[in-house]
This record gives structure tokens, sequence and C-alpha cells, in this order.
């Protein structure tokens, strides 16, 4: 197992002299299995980034434990076997990239050839051999993205924890992002990772954990957790005439100059299709719709916030 | 420990970098007119003048630079989240907390070291030569530089668990009081009251004694520094600052880092 917690619940105080306190974790119990890519689901303020900081140490557990490879989280030796990208992470800006991991693996006791190794490799790793050596304060939010991915894995950890690693990044990072993280999997390595952008997950993840409001709603592969029953195709296609065998259809989909977006039930396909081929409408593709893990989610979401209002009504 | 000093040096690139080294550029500048002005102003004394300047001027820079970049050592980087990447690799808190502290003495110890050799050869310059009293001068700068570690380490703990602008109150507040503790010991002669008169003294061995690091007079009269006062002055520094260190760590490794 590459990472277990036990009951883990995490307490804010607030407040005047901080008497008050707001659960923001309670009672997370789960594993993540040893080399396998682990999505951490959930809206803003769910607990994700809470968890994430309770198993790195820079917060400690009001109840509760967990373990990463067998190691109890308040031991430092743990340390040296994970890596970690905080979420939209800052570093001193006074420092090239180069020379911030080269504090970085000064802190891993690397020696000198090693760092200088595996900085040009990290660099070029996360497509910044060419910026190496611009201060940090001169890059972009996607930039510095992409360095605090680099120091997460300078130092070749078994286990990589990344908070929102996709954020801030555009397009080609946030494939180069995915790249990396399907590298180090392939490597043996397992990754856990924070996201609400429920595509990636479901593109990379073995399994995925949900939580909402501090709490695990489920756990399972994304396929899993969904219900795999289709609900209906979808069929894209071209149409520039004007059969009239087609119209009936075209009011029902939806269009983007040429192209039309039709829904329709699986038993009406064939008949679909039929009318459009007549119609000498080209046909793009087909695709069946089937619930995604992002309907599961809201699903979750909006059921602990009517369980939510309940209890505020029943309380006042 | 090995930790601590990687941060050491990092801190100390930081503050190169910031460009606090600067300061030496105003300290040269302010030397060199005294050096010009002096023989004019001062006849026969100036070489008093020229060191009661010039350690004036080391402390009070040293002070600044160890009040005002220390009350930011921790809060900075818990402010801009610096730590949140260099804590989730083997690094105890007390290891970073210590690199810090070393990386402002370090600091200050090569701008202190710059200054000093300023001094002297302004002090060369005025006497056309060095005698053996003016290690004295060299005795009163090591004792501003274990001042201004004392000082560093108090700013650091503030820098734990407040803002610095109240970090700046606290430590300059405990740097002035540390100036009377002679006084507060003979506050007995004063009052009549007992229960007053336990709370100063109490006060006076609870405070830093920063009068003990006072020898301008006999360094700028040449008088040679007893031998004894110097080896009380580093025992006290060392204690007091591992003392503060030690509470420093005890609140840090408690603070969650939100």
């Amino acid at each position: 197992m590459a990472i277990e917690t036990e009951n883990l619940t995490k307490d804010y105080p607030f407040g005047f002299l901080n008497l008050k306190t707001k659960r923001s974790l309670e009672g997370l119990s789960m594993q993540v299995e040893t080399g396998e890519i682990f999505g951490f689901l959930g809206p803003n303020g769910a607990g994700k980034s809470t968890t994430i900081k309770l198993l790195v140490g820079l917060i400690f557990p009001t109840s509760g434990g967990a373990h990463i490879l067998g190691k109890p989280i308040s031991d430092i030796e743990m340390h040296q076997n994970i890596g970690y990208l905080p979420e939209q992470p800052y570093f001193y800006d006074y420092l090239t990239a180069a020379e911030l991991l080269d504090y970085f693996a000064r802190i891993h006791n690397l020696t000198a050839a090693d760092r200088r190794d595996r900085i040009a490799r990290m660099l070029k790793k996360v497509g910044l051999e060419t910026a190496g050596k611009i201060q940090l304060r001169k890059y972009s939010k996607g930039m510095l993205q992409r360095v605090g991915l680099a120091q997460a894995i300078l130092h070749d950890p078994q286990v990589v924890i990344l908070d929102e690693p996709m954020s801030g990044l555009d397009p080609i990072g946030r494939r180069e992002v995915r790249d990396i993280i399907l590298e180090l999997k392939r490597e043996g390595r397992t990754v856990m990772f924070s996201t609400h952008v429920l595509s990636d997950a479901e593109m990379l993840c073995d399994r995925v954990g949900v939580i909402v409001g501090g709490k695990l709603r489920g756990v399972g592969a994304p396929d899993e957790i969904v219900e795999m029953k289709a609900q209906g195709m979808e069929i894209l296609f071209e149409y520039t005439g004007s059969g009239a065998s087609a119209i009936a259809l075209l009011s029902k989909a939806t269009r983007a100059g040429n192209r039309y977006r039709l829904q329709v039930a699986e038993e009406e396909l064939y008949g679909a299709l039929e009318q459009l081929r007549s119609a000498e409408a080209k046909i793009l593709s087909v695709t069946q719709l089937k619930p995604t893990l992002e309907e599961y989610f809201m699903h979750l979401v909006d059921g602990s916030r009517a369980q939510a209002a309940a209890v505020e009504v029943s309380g006042k | 420990m090995r930790c601590a000093g990687v941060v050491a040096l990092n801190t100390f690139r930081e503050a190169v970098r910031d460009r606090v080294l600067y300061n030496l550029v105003f300290f040269a500048l302010l030397m060199m007119a005294a050096a010009i002005l002096v023989g004019q102003i001062s006849i026969g004394i100036e070489e008093i003048v020229i060191v009661s300047l010039g350690l004036s001027a080391i402390s009070v820079i040293g002070l600044l630079i160890a009040i005002f970049i220390g009350v930011g050592l921790v809060y900075k980087e818990m402010d801009k989240r610096t730590l949140y990447a260099l804590l989730a690799k083997p690094v105890r808190r007390w290891e970073f907390l210590l690199g810090k502290f070393g990386g402002l003495v370090l600091t200050l110890a090569v701008n202190t070291a710059a200054m000093s050799a300023g001094l002297f050869l302004v002090i060369w310059y005025v006497k056309h030569t060095l005698a053996r009293e003016d290690s004295a001068v060299l005795v009163a700068v090591y004792f501003i530089l274990l001042k201004l570690a004392l000082v560093v380490a108090l700013a650091m703990l503030f820098s734990c668990f407040t803002t610095p602008l109240l970090s700046i109150l606290f430590t300059a507040g405990l740097y002035i009081s540390g100036l009377f503790v002679q006084e507060m010991r003979t506050f007995h002669s004063l009052t009549p009251k007992p229960v007053l008169e336990a709370i100063t003294r109490w006060l006076s061995y609870l405070l830093p004694n920063f009068q003990n690091f006072d020898v301008m007079g006999s360094a700028v009269h040449g008088r040679a520094i007893p031998a004894a006062l110097i080896l009380e002055n580093t025992i006290y520094t060392v204690v007091y600052c591992a003392i503060v260190l030690l509470t420093a760590a005890a609140v840090f490794s408690r603070r969650n880092l939100k």
C-alpha cells in the first residue's frame, strides 16, 4: 500500500481566541495502491488540499493518522520518498529555476554530478530547458507550475502527490503534465493528484476518490463508480443543402456553422442516420452518451448540499 | 543539521540578491566623509571621533538589518508559501529555523566584517599606523555581532507567530528594555515596595542584557577589554540564543501551514 489514511480528521480553530472550530476533514479512511494513479476529486473547499497537506506534514491531524509507504506521516524519513507539488506553487523569486532545483537537490543530499544531471533532465522534461537560467520572478504562472512539478520529481520519489497539477496551464502544458504523470506510472511510481477538472481524472486515473464537504463520498475506478448504461446517441454531421426530409431532424439539432450535433435515443439511431444520408448530410461521428464522472460528481455535490440544507433547516 | 546549512546559504544568497549589502556603500560614504572632515574639526581627538562614529554606524546599520529582515525570516516564507515545497522534503522544522537564523547571522557577519575593514582603513588613514590598542575596536565589533545574533533570534521567534509589524515592535521593545537591565537591578533602592522590586529583579535576569555588549568607552580610548568579559559574553549569547531558538522551534513545530 502506498498511502493509507485511517479516520483522518482535521478541525481548524477560528473566531475570537480561536475558541470555535470548523471541521475541514472528517474521518477520511482510504487507500492508494502502489503503482496506481489516484485522482482526488472534489469542489473547492471540499478538503482535498487539507488531506494533501496532512499527508506531507504541513498541517497536523486533529485525530486519526496516515501512513505513506508503511511509515507514519510524522516520520521525517518518509519525506525522502515523496514528491509534492503545492497548489499554485510559489518559489524564491530571486533564484533561477536551475538554482531552485539545485537547492532542493542539496536538501536531498544528492552529489554535485548527480545534481547537474538531474536538473538538466528535469528542466527538459517539463519544457523549461531554455528558461533554466531566468529568475523565477520573470516566470508566468504556468512556468512556475512546471518548475513545481520538476522539484516534486527531482529526487525520484516513489510516491508523488500533486495538488491541482493542471492549474494555470495552457492546453499544451496540460497535455505535457498528463504525459509526465503517465510516465511516472510506467516507471512504477504511485501518483495521487487532486483536481476539479474531471476530464483529467477520467483520462488518467486508475481509481478516483470523491470528497465533498470534508467527507469521502465514493472511491473506485472512474468507469465503475458511474452508471455504464448508455443514455442515448450523439450524431455529429455536416449539412449544407436544404433537403426536406432532413428538416425535422435539423430542428432538434444544435448548430455551429455547417456542423450539427444531434442527440437521439439508441433505438432511433438507424432511422436518423437513414434520414441524414438521404438528405446528403455528411456524417462525421456517432458517439454513445454515457453518464460522465462529472454527472456522478455533481450528483454527489448536490446530494451533499441538500443534506447540509436539511440539517440547517432542522437546526433552525 | 546538513539541511540547516543548505537553508542558511540560501538565506544568505537571498540577502545578497535583495541588495541588503548595498548599505555598505552608505557606510563607506559616511566613513570617507568623516575621515576628510575629522582632521578639520577635532584637533587631537580624530581617532576617538572616527571610532565612535564607525562603531555606532556598524551597530545601527546591523540592528536595522537584524530587525527588519529578522521579522520576515519565517513570516515571509509562510505568507508567500515558499516553504511548502521545502517542508515536504526531509527537513525538520527546527533545521529550517536554524538555517534561517544562521543565514541572517552569516549575512550580518559579512556585512560587519566589511564595515570593520572600512573602519580600520579610516583609522589607518587618520593615524598613518595601527597600534595594539586598536584591537579593542575589534572586540567591540565582535560584541556588536553577538548583540545582533541575539536580536535576530528574538526577531525570528516573533516571526513564527505574529505579523512583521508586531514583531518589529516586540523586538525593538525588548532591545530597548535590554539596554536598562542594570538599572532594573538597582531599582530596589528607588522603591520601598518589595513586590515591584522582585518583579524588576526577575525581569532584569529574564530580559536579554544588551548593556553587557557596550564597550564603546574602552574601544575609543584603546583600553584593553578583559578576556573574561569576551568569554562571558560569548557564552551568554550562545545560551540565550539557544533558549530563544528552542522556544521558536517549539512554537513553529506545532504551527499549521494553512
